[in-house]
């Protein structure tokens, strides 16, 4: 078996180099033809065994763009311990990325953002949802479909004011007196967390 | 290319984005009002032990649990 290795690995070097000038198409269309060259030596060298799976041929085809932008943004917005929205058809959500807050139109660019603590509302109509958001990411597709997930999500009124004020004291204490750099950093999300739940409750 | 993007000053301080994003979400859930944040935290009550082996034994286990004595 090994005796073949050296020839196998020679010819598959130079059908790599002959390839290497055409660009890897993106993944909206896979390659539906299988290499056949390989096949046939396979058989040669091992016919009683399928030839190897590549990754490409696991993977599903991405869903197709649609030609004309959408009217509505579909949202999934995910907790580790519910679904909060589930395929919900709407006009808009304003995210808090961590480059500040973005608004998401149906068709807008694939992009991934982590979020920072902040609110995030969702626009339908004249409905207008708000979360206060600990952080997680969002998933923009290019089909506008929009994946959100968070670890922790709560509507603004379920926050209670002066725990956040409390705790705003606690840690912005706690930063000033921190010594090691694992301190300081955990002083540091605190006073940000705060912040952002107090300008949350009151902008 | 020598990557020379800024890091978040959690990571500067060793920790990784599970860790931050965990602290963050204590955090929020220990500034709710009453009945979510008695649901919250019942929801996030943990209860594991833990124990190395070594020899082909068990060592001491080490327990994490928010109902302990059970």
């Amino acid at each position: 078996m090994l005796r073949q290795a050296s020839r196998l690995l020679s010819r598959s070097v130079t059908a790599a180099s002959s390839k290497s000038v055409t660009a890897r198409a993106f993944s909206t269309e896979l390659p539906s033809t299988v290499d056949s060259t390989f096949v046939e030596s396979w058989k040669k060298v091992a016919p009683n065994m399928d030839p190897p799976q590549t990754p490409s041929s696991f993977m599903k085809p991405r869903p197709s763009t649609a030609s004309s932008i959408p009217t509505k943004l579909t949202v999934n917005f995910v907790l580790p311990y519910a679904s909060e929205l589930s395929g919900k058809e709407v006009d808009m959500v304003i995210i808090p990325a961590t480059t500040g807050q973005m608004g998401v139109l149906p068709g807008h660019v694939p992009t991934i953002a982590e979020l920072k603590p902040g609110i995030m509302s969702v626009h339908e109509g004249t409905d207008i949802k708000k979360y206060f958001v600990s952080s997680g990411f969002a998933f923009l597709h290019a089909n506008s479909v929009a994946d959100i997930i968070a670890v922790e999500a709560v509507p603004l009124e379920n926050i209670d004011a002066s725990q956040v004020q409390k705790g705003l004291a606690e840690f912005t204490q706690k930063l000033a007196s921190a010594s090691t750099d694992l301190e300081k950093a955990e002083a540091q999300i605190g006073v940000e967390v705060h912040s952002a739940m107090n300008a949350a409750l009151s902008g | 290319m020598a990557s020379t993007a800024a890091v978040p000053f959690w990571r500067a301080a060793g920790m990784t984005y599970i860790t931050y994003s965990n602290i963050c979400a204590n955090l929020v859930r220990n500034c709710l009002k009453e009945p979510f944040k008695a649901e919250a935290l019942n929801r996030e009550k943990v209860h594991f032990s833990l124990s190395k082996w070594a020899g082909g034994k068990p060592e001491k286990p080490t327990l994490r649990s928010d109902t302990p004595g059970v």
